[in-house]
């Protein structure tokens, strides 16, 4: 879809978008009205605060197509650099994908395909460990829709969603009169689980504050509650949350109709990880004794659930996928991006709408920093200043169409502002595509020890 | 004298919003480079807002003004940062092979600092 086919002009010059989508969190709100003046967006309607900053924060910016070792380069010859970059490395890795396109990411994980390498999206830093811990004893799911028209007891556990996901209460969770709750907040009961008394606290009636990395030890005695098991009160000097409290919780999560839990990176990013993601998931599972319980972790980037989803049917595995030997191999901690680059595996490195310059461990960013990168991002992100092809895209879900999968797993179709002079991801990736397959085929192939990759 | 406490990463409002306007303003590094105290701690420590600390790990390190944290939003012994360069310095690149390294609980310890850090 291009930018002016959603768009209304109420006067010259000055154009309205509505319907739009908010790519910037995994809540992916897709009742925007935009204001578009030139290559502005001036009001974002319906947005919140991060919607708003997203928004008005993404105008065209005078950069060149692309940066090759630092200099100023067109497109194509950058497509070519990266072309070969890709092909001369043994252990390429793929990564990012978190803010792109569906369209884009079955394009970069193909490419990976072809060259035999590593692909690995943000949730490995994310919800990796749950996706660890999805495979170890499922997933009780449910959509943010049967959320809001269900969900008559909800507890959110190791996240701040007024800060990091301001929109969920009010459209999905806990605010909007539903169809077996219409007295919206007064018909739900809500629970804060977390270690810091955050803003989110405030929105809830009851907040626990657990002991930092006791979030494991909480789960099960909650699940040892949920099977009728006796438990000793020093459970309060574990968890720092008295047995009377807990036995209090128990019994309003036995009487709700449809429950569920919200479950933020307070648990993944913690010792334990897919630990604590198993004991939460668990806990929703074992509450289906009961009545009906559903368990959702709340997912950060606008479009980290579809590379999920693209790496999974396309791989058979969510993410840190190894497609070296022919086949996919999956195995987290030896084919994830943190692990290859901090142990200096990797010897090139495609990064797409991704930051790992500013947000991996010291060792891997040491790393990263040493070896040839193509790096394709809107802005020039730390990872871009240090990178071999740092090529200029267009921002997908503003400037750019396609789909992408809210944080509940249900793609959503973007309806973008205006048009940018910058080619998207997925112009990008299917031309570096096309270079990598025409030299494949015409055995045209550079050699790695001549290459210095 | 250092001390341990425990520094819980995170993200922020402010984070979100100064991202967008770009990773390089000084809006976005002074939220990432703000260490929030518990304020018994800070009365203890005899600590005023905006004081350099040091905080370090067996990892790395960084020297940051302090502010006293909100109300009861931490508990004494526990610290805050936005997520950012400076969270990401006391990360280690091992993982326990799940691929997500440890980045929120991390065991630390913490000292006030001088201006030259």
């Amino acid at each position: 879809m291009s930018a002016t086919d959603a768009a209304t002009e109420p006067s010259p010059g000055l154009r309205v978008v509505r319907d739009a989508t908010c790519t910037f969190c995994g809540c992916v709100c897709d009742d925007m009205e935009l204001t578009v003046e030139g290559n502005h967006i001036t009001k974002a309607k319906n947005a919140c605060v991060l919607g708003k900053a997203w928004f008005f924060n993404h105008h065209i910016e005078d950069r060149p197509e692309a940066l090759i070792d630092g200099q100023p380069a067109g497109y194509d010859q950058a497509m070519d650099r990266a072309a070969e970059i890709l092909l001369s490395a043994r252990f390429p890795l793929t990564y990012g994908l978190s803010d792109t396109t569906t369209e884009a990411q079955r394009v970069a994980l193909a490419i990976t395909d072809w060259i035999g390498g590593i692909v690995d999206t943000t949730t490995s830093v994310c919800h990796g460990p749950s996706g660890i811990a999805f495979q170890s004893v499922g997933e009780v799911t449910c959509s943010l829709g049967e959320v809001k028209n269900r969900a008559d007891y909800v507890i959110f556990w190791g996240g701040n969603p007024a800060e990091s996901h301001p929109r969920h209460f009010t459209k999905y969770s806990l605010m909007p009169k539903g169809e077996f709750v219409p007295n919206g907040r007064k018909d739900r009961t809500a629970v804060l689980i977390d270690v810091r008394k955050t803003k989110s606290a405030k929105a809830v009636d009851h907040f626990l504050r657990v002991k930092p990395r006791r979030d494991f030890e909480l789960a099960w005695a909650l699940r040892a509650l949920a099977r009728g098991v006796e438990l000793d009160p020093s459970i309060e000097e574990t968890t720092g949350i008295p047995l009377e409290t807990l036995e209090e919780i128990m019994d309003g999560m036995k009487k709700a109709k449809f429950g569920v839990i919200l479950f933020g990176m307070g648990l993944t990013m913690t010792r334990g990880k897919h630990f604590n993601s198993e004991a939460v998931l668990a806990l929703a599972r074992d509450m289906n004794e009961h009545t009906r319980w559903s368990a959702k972790p709340m997912r950060g980037h606008g479009n980290v659930t579809g590379a999920d989803n693209v790496v999974s049917w396309s791989t058979g595995y969510p993410f840190g996928v190894h497609l070296g030997s022919g086949f996919p191999r999956f195995n987290p901690g030896e084919f994830t991006a943190s692990d290859v680059l901090a142990r200096g595996e990797a010897d090139a490195a495609l990064i797409i709408a991704s930051d790992p310059m500013s947000n991996f461990s010291q060792p891997a960013r040491d790393h990263l920093e040493g070896i040839p990168s193509v790096v394709l991002d809107p802005k020039l992100s730390d990872t871009a200043r240090i990178a071999s092809v740092a090529i200029t895209t267009s921002t997908y879900g503003i400037n750019t169409g396609g789909t992408v999968y809210r944080m509940d797993d249900v793609p959503i179709p973007l309806r973008p502002a205006f048009d940018s002079p910058y080619k998207s991801d997925l112009e990008i990736l299917r031309g570096i595509e096309s270079r990598i397959r025409q030299r494949q085929l015409s055995g045209s192939l550079p050699d790695p020890a001549a290459s210095g990759v | 004298m250092a001390e341990p406490f425990i520094l819980i990463p995170g993200r922020t409002s402010q984070q979100g919003t100064t991202l967008n306007e770009g990773k390089h303003t000084e809006a976005y590094r002074v939220e990432i480079s703000t260490l929030q105290v518990a304020p018994e701690d800070m009365q203890r420590l005899e600590l005023a807002d905006g004081d350099l600390v040091r905080v370090y790990n067996e990892v790395g390190e960084f020297t940051v003004p302090c502010i006293t944290a909100r109300g009861d939003e931490l508990p004494p012994g526990m610290l805050f940062i936005s997520y950012g360069d400076n969270s990401s310095r006391l990360m280690g690149g091992d993982t326990q092979g799940c691929g997500m390294p440890d980045s929120k609980g991390l065991d630390v310890f913490l000292e006030t600092a001088t201006a030259s850090g």
